[in-house]
């Protein structure tokens, strides 16, 4: 073999590898795409939930359940879900408090019962927009809508910029200290692929939470929807949330 | 025209540099560092496999069907299993690998049924100061079938709300049965048996028109003050605003 020759056999092996090895793992990745839980069709779903408002009682076990079934750091202040206080006083002003913070919702409502017009408890979560504002600013594509409408993160991906956090109309994102990405409610996508509820709907002792198909043509969200007046948090913001609220107060933000 | 030998050359420098670029970037590059679909579908895949902590009211009732049937009859029928036992898969899957655990301290129930202003009326609440202080709930309430351990004789036990209202109005020397009598039913089956309303403007003029014998109270001329509206669409009985 001459130099000519081994230079040529050099220019044409690499780049014939590399092909090869791309091929194969190619391959092996849709594969592995295809090989996704052969039961479940998302196109079939498209999720939401239904709050009640005046069924809330504030007891908080959602909030607990959340961070027990999706590894929500313990600290006070990382949710996927959360429950705030509302009151109305005599003079219009509306003050806000997030009872899942431990200390404050434990606490009797001392207000003088003449100052209050009117107080009330609203679940927050992520509002699983049809139009998600944190997937637009992405930098890296990490967050997604799925088919079946619930926004993911994917939290291999994530760069933990925090753009999102603050793109995010409803508080709804949290960065995770210990992964350092990004993290919110996915409406616990394991389980409802599963058919499972999510957990804060299966352990809400009033039913105040309700969670269904909209695509179903007779589900309980479906039903609430219609036997409800339905509100949505922010809708000027053209984001169009799918978790709906019955009987909010236009104090809620 | 002749294209010179150099542009010509040069063309194909480009050229090969070009479709270098392409083939680096279409066939060397892996799809799987690019394609958006291959990233959002591992993804969806790892979020599914993630493991279930909560098993559902309906894995509980397998086996436990005794209990569940026994809560669906009471009170508690709304609740989950697993909002008092907590996340309980793994129970399911090893039923002899221990048993969840069940609340049975004073700190729990109250959870849910510590009075607060901003609960819904009618959810019953307690004070846990004046309620039996000290003793466990589950003493007296079973917390499968819970029901009062007495029949409440005073509204208050269920009416809170209205009790703690009322009690800082004027009408606070107002016994409950001087407006609304209640049927005994109503005791024991609250919603099928509801106590009466006043119904008319005279009934609240029984105290405050200009010829009532009730001294204390102030007095309004019944045929011009606020007609044509019902008293209580203006004053919320429990705690009317006249006094300022």
């Amino acid at each position: 073999m001459n130099k000519r020759d081994f230079l040529k056999g050099l220019i044409l092996f690499f780049p014939a590898g590399g092909l090869l090895d791309a091929l194969a793992k190619e391959a092996g990745g849709a594969e592995k795409g295809a090989g996704a839980d052969a039961a479940y069709d998302p196109a079939k779903h498209y999720y939401g939930m239904g709050i009640e408002i005046d069924k809330c009682i504030g007891c908080n076990r959602c909030v607990e359940a959340c961070k027990t079934e999706n590894n929500v750091p313990k600290e006070p202040f990382f949710f996927r879900t959360w429950v705030e206080r509302y009151r109305v006083s005599r003079d219009g002003e509306a003050t806000v408090e997030s009872i899942s913070v431990p200390g404050r919702g434990t606490r009797e409502a001392p207000e003088d019962a003449r100052e209050t017009l009117r107080s009330f408890f609203v679940p927050k979560l992520c509002n699983q927009c049809a139009h998600p504002p944190c997937v637009q600013v992405c930098p890296v594509g990490a967050t997604f809508s799925t088919a079946d409408g619930v926004v993911l993160v994917d939290d291999k991906r994530c760069i933990g910029c925090r753009y999102c956090i603050q793109a995010c109309p409803y508080s709804a994102r949290y960065l995770n200290p210990h992964t350092k990405t990004a993290d919110k409610c996915n409406f616990c996508y394991h389980r409802i692929t599963k058919g499972l509820l999510p957990a804060c709907v299966e352990v809400c002792p009033t039913q105040a939470r309700v969670f269904g198909d909209l695509k179903s043509k007779a589900s309980r969200l479906v039903r609430f929807r219609r036997m409800n007046k339905i509100h949505v948090l922010k809708p000027g913001l053209n984001t169009e949330p799918k978790v709906y609220y019955a009987q909010l107060d236009g104090e809620v933000r | 025209m002749r294209i010179p030998e150099q542009v010509q050359r040069l063309a194909i420098v480009i050229g090969v540099i070009v479709g270098g670029a392409l083939v680096v970037r279409f066939l060397v590059v892996p799809r799987s560092l690019v394609a958006k679909d291959l990233h959002e579908a591992t993804t969806i895949q790892r979020e599914m496999a993630k493991p279930v902590k909560f098993a559902g009211s309906a894995t509980c009732q397998m086996c436990h069907g005794d209990a569940v049937e026994r809560l669906r009859g009471g009170y508690h029928k709304s609740l989950s299993c697993e909002g008092c036992h907590g996340p309980a898969a793994t129970h399911a899957e090893n039923p002899m690998g221990g048993k969840p655990p069940a609340p049975r301290d004073r700190k729990f129930c109250p959870l849910c049924h510590l009075y607060d202003a901003s609960r819904p009326t009618g959810f019953p609440q307690i004070n846990p100061t004046a309620h039996n202080p000290l003793k466990p709930c589950i003493e007296c309430h079973n917390a499968h079938n819970p029901v009062p351990l007495k029949v409440p004789q005073a509204c208050e036990a269920c009416h809170a709300q209205i009790e703690r209202t009322k009690a800082v109005s004027s009408h606070a020397l107002l016994r409950c049965t001087t407006c609304h009598t209640a049927p005994e039913r109503h005791k024991t089956e609250p919603r099928s048996a509801r106590p009466s309303i006043p119904q008319r403007r005279e009934f609240c003029g029984t105290c405050h028109a200009k010829d009532a014998a009730e001294k204390s109270a102030p007095k309004v001329d019944m045929t011009t003050h606020g007609t044509p509206y019902l008293c209580w669409q203006c004053h919320y009985p429990h705690l009317p605003e006249g006094r300022g």
